[in-house]
């Protein structure tokens, strides 16, 4: 696995600190090809891999590269699924079945409502399978070796304990797409625990790691303890803590610890891209090329 | 352990029920919903006991409390049937369409001493909270104005009313599912207000609800309130929610992010001082156990938790606030064209 990914919430209005600033983001990012520039400045100061939402727009961000295999025969995408609001906004507008059907078209789906009970959790993991596949169509043909779920079907499946669901995906993912599963969380060693216990082991997940604790449930100790214990290979999101922490001090704090794998961060500038990036590769001694 | 009877088991009802699972002091004993697809599919995977009818779950499930998260129409018997069972009962918001129904309810949970909260999760947020603190301290001064607002994409589009959502009798609608949340958080900060002076209920895109609300209040000591509330407004990605409070002394705007503070030269506030203050949530917002789509959604059912192991019928949230805010929502109604 890479050690420096580059995310995408700056691209789609997502900022944890500021909804003005989010919008304002909204604006600049209006289309496929505002984000291509910044992707490009990212994938020139040597960071290969986009760890992205499978948001319709990225569909199009994966027809350019496909279009373009010389200008980007290292570029990777870690795609994370599902892009949450499309499903949330159509439960509430035509209910739970009329959204399945809508994003997983098949006679499963008819027989689940029809309440064939005894079929039931088979038929629950091929309808999660196949809606896996939907979301990873727009990626066909591209190299997506970690495939991950978004936090908010991680957590949920988690408080649920559904505990089986995300080994489902773990082994579909591996199946079908050859790729690793990934897990992004807001519970990490809750969630660790829960994967160990539907054996997966050592699996790659991706949390808030920041030095003031924000959105770490479970206690930065608690946090810092598994990082270091090898059993997960954790990539750190949020480090910055959505402004809240200098750069220095919080590129500092986070490549410290212990067991780190990866860094995963965001930005809108050129300037902003090469500043973290080589703030990480001073803290961790790597090349300036990765 | 506490034991949690679940009632409805739809957007609202799973998350709350993660939340549950995932709470170190709740047992989720049984689940209710006449979706057998969604109950039967936890039964078999983790193996809660399930039900078709709310009253066999009463009578069977030795529940300490439960909670519902059904449409708004079924509230009042719902939570009557619990309260008269002298279980401790969580509703989702809003709490009734009529609000003498809500007032009945806050009686008999008064009656029973039983604790007795509804969803209305913004009263959960740092920022949200640190704002009404400063009003409530006289920070700004006379507070003569109020604005709340909420903006987001539910109905982007025509369509023929697929859920209650889109239907009034249920409680449907942008008043009563969105404006709702404005109407208290702005009763949270300010107070409720005493008279609706003006409201326009607009249908955007829906056939039999409204997708937009403006109104304007008036308050006890003469403050105005502004109201404005749009579902259909796809320029932003979730439901943004703003409250602005003006004061002799300064001004507040606060978000789910930010509390940014304003006072004017000689109001200094504790450490506030004269000018621009902006505080945001990393430093307001006390972390949770376990997070699920927002802090605030744990830390409501934490404080409900612990007024059931004090068995108290008057805490925050309770349906006395809520039947406030239900009061206002029937006058935005009638004041309505």
């Amino acid at each position: 696995m890479e050690r420096i990914l580059f995310g995408d919430n700056q691209f789609f209005g997502i900022n944890h600190m500021s909804e003005e600033k989010a919008r304002a983001q909204a604006m600049q990012f209006k289309d496929a090809a505002s984000i291509m520039r910044v992707l490009d400045r990212a994938y020139d100061a040597g960071i290969k891999v986009f760890m992205c939402t499978t948001h319709d727009r990225v569909g199009e961000i994966a027809d350019i590269v496909r279009a373009n295999p010389e200008r980007y025969r290292d570029f990777e995408f870690y795609p994370c699924m599902p892009y949450a609001h499309k499903y949330a906004n159509s439960v509430g507008e035509v209910g739970m079945i009329e959204t399945l059907r809508r994003f997983a078209p098949s006679s499963i789906v008819e027989t689940l409502f029809t309440g064939a009970i005894s079929a039931m959790t088979q038929d629950m993991d091929k309808l999660a399978c196949m809606l896996v596949d939907a979301e990873m169509k727009r990626f066909a043909g591209l190299k997506t070796p970690v495939v991950f779920l978004q936090n908010v079907v991680t957590d949920l499946l988690l408080g649920l304990k559904l505990h089986k669901m995300l080994a489902v995906f773990a082994r579909h993912v591996e199946e079908k797409y050859g790729a690793e599963a990934g897990f992004i969380t807001m519970n990490l060693p809750m969630l660790v625990d829960a994967l160990e216990t539907v054996g997966v082991k050592n699996p790659i997940v991706c949390a808030n790691i920041n030095k003031i604790g924000f959105r770490m449930s479970g206690g930065i100790d608690a946090y810092r303890d598994l990082i270091g214990s090898g059993r997960c290979r954790a990539i750190a999101m949020s480090v910055f803590a959505s402004g809240a922490i200098p750069p220095q001090e919080a590129i500092d704090w986070v490549c410290n610890l212990n067991g780190l794998q990866s860094i995963v961060f965001g930005a809108s500038s050129a300037g902003n891209i090469r500043q973290s990036k080589e703030l990480i590769d001073r803290a961790w001694g790597l090349s300036s090329t990765q | 352990m506490i034991r949690v009877g679940l009632i409805g088991v739809g957007k609202m009802g799973i998350s709350h029920y993660a939340i549950l699972g995932a709470h170190p002091r709740v047992k989720v004993a049984a689940i209710c919903d006449g979706a057998t697809y969604i109950t039967s599919a936890l039964r078999k995977y983790t193996g809660v006991e399930t039900f078709k009818d709310h009253r066999k779950m009463l009578d069977s499930a030795q529940l300490d409390c439960v909670m519902v998260a059904t449409p708004t129409a079924s509230h009042f018997d719902l939570a009557s049937d619990v309260l008269g069972r002298g279980l401790h009962v969580f509703v989702e918001k809003p709490l009734c369409l009529d609000p003498d129904q809500s007032k009945r309810l806050s009686q008999l949970a008064i009656d029973k001493s039983r604790a007795n909260q509804v969803g209305y999760h913004n009263r959960f947020i740092g920022t949200f909270r640190e704002t009404r603190r400063l009003v409530r301290a006289g920070a700004l001064g006379e507070v003569y104005h109020i604005s709340g607002s909420a903006f987001g994409q539910v109905v982007i589009r025509p369509k023929s009313g697929a859920t209650w959502r889109s239907k009034k009798s249920e409680g449907g609608g942008c008043l009563h599912d969105y404006a709702s949340h404005v109407v208290d958080l702005m009763n949270f900060v300010a107070g409720p207000p005493e008279r609706v002076l003006s409201a326009h209920l607009r249908s955007i895109f829906s056939k039999d609800v409204e997708d937009a609300v403006y109104a304007t209040f008036l308050y006890p000591g003469g403050a105005s309130g502004q109201l404005e509330t749009n579902w259909s407004d796809d320029t932003h990605r979730k439901m943004s929610t703003t409250i602005t409070v003006y004061g002799t002394k300064g001004k507040i705007v606060a978000d789910r992010q930010e509390c940014r503070v304003y006072l004017r030269q000689g109001a200094e506030f504790e450490t506030y001082p004269a000018g621009w203050t902006i505080r945001y949530i990393t430093d307001l917002q006390a972390p949770v156990a376990f997070y699920l789509r927002g802090e605030e959604y744990s830390a409501q059912i934490d404080a409900f938790m612990d007024a059931v192991d004090t068995g108290t019928a008057t805490h925050e949230n309770s349906f006395a606030s809520a039947f406030e805010t239900d009061r206002v929502i029937d006058l935005i109604m009638k004041a309505g064209h």
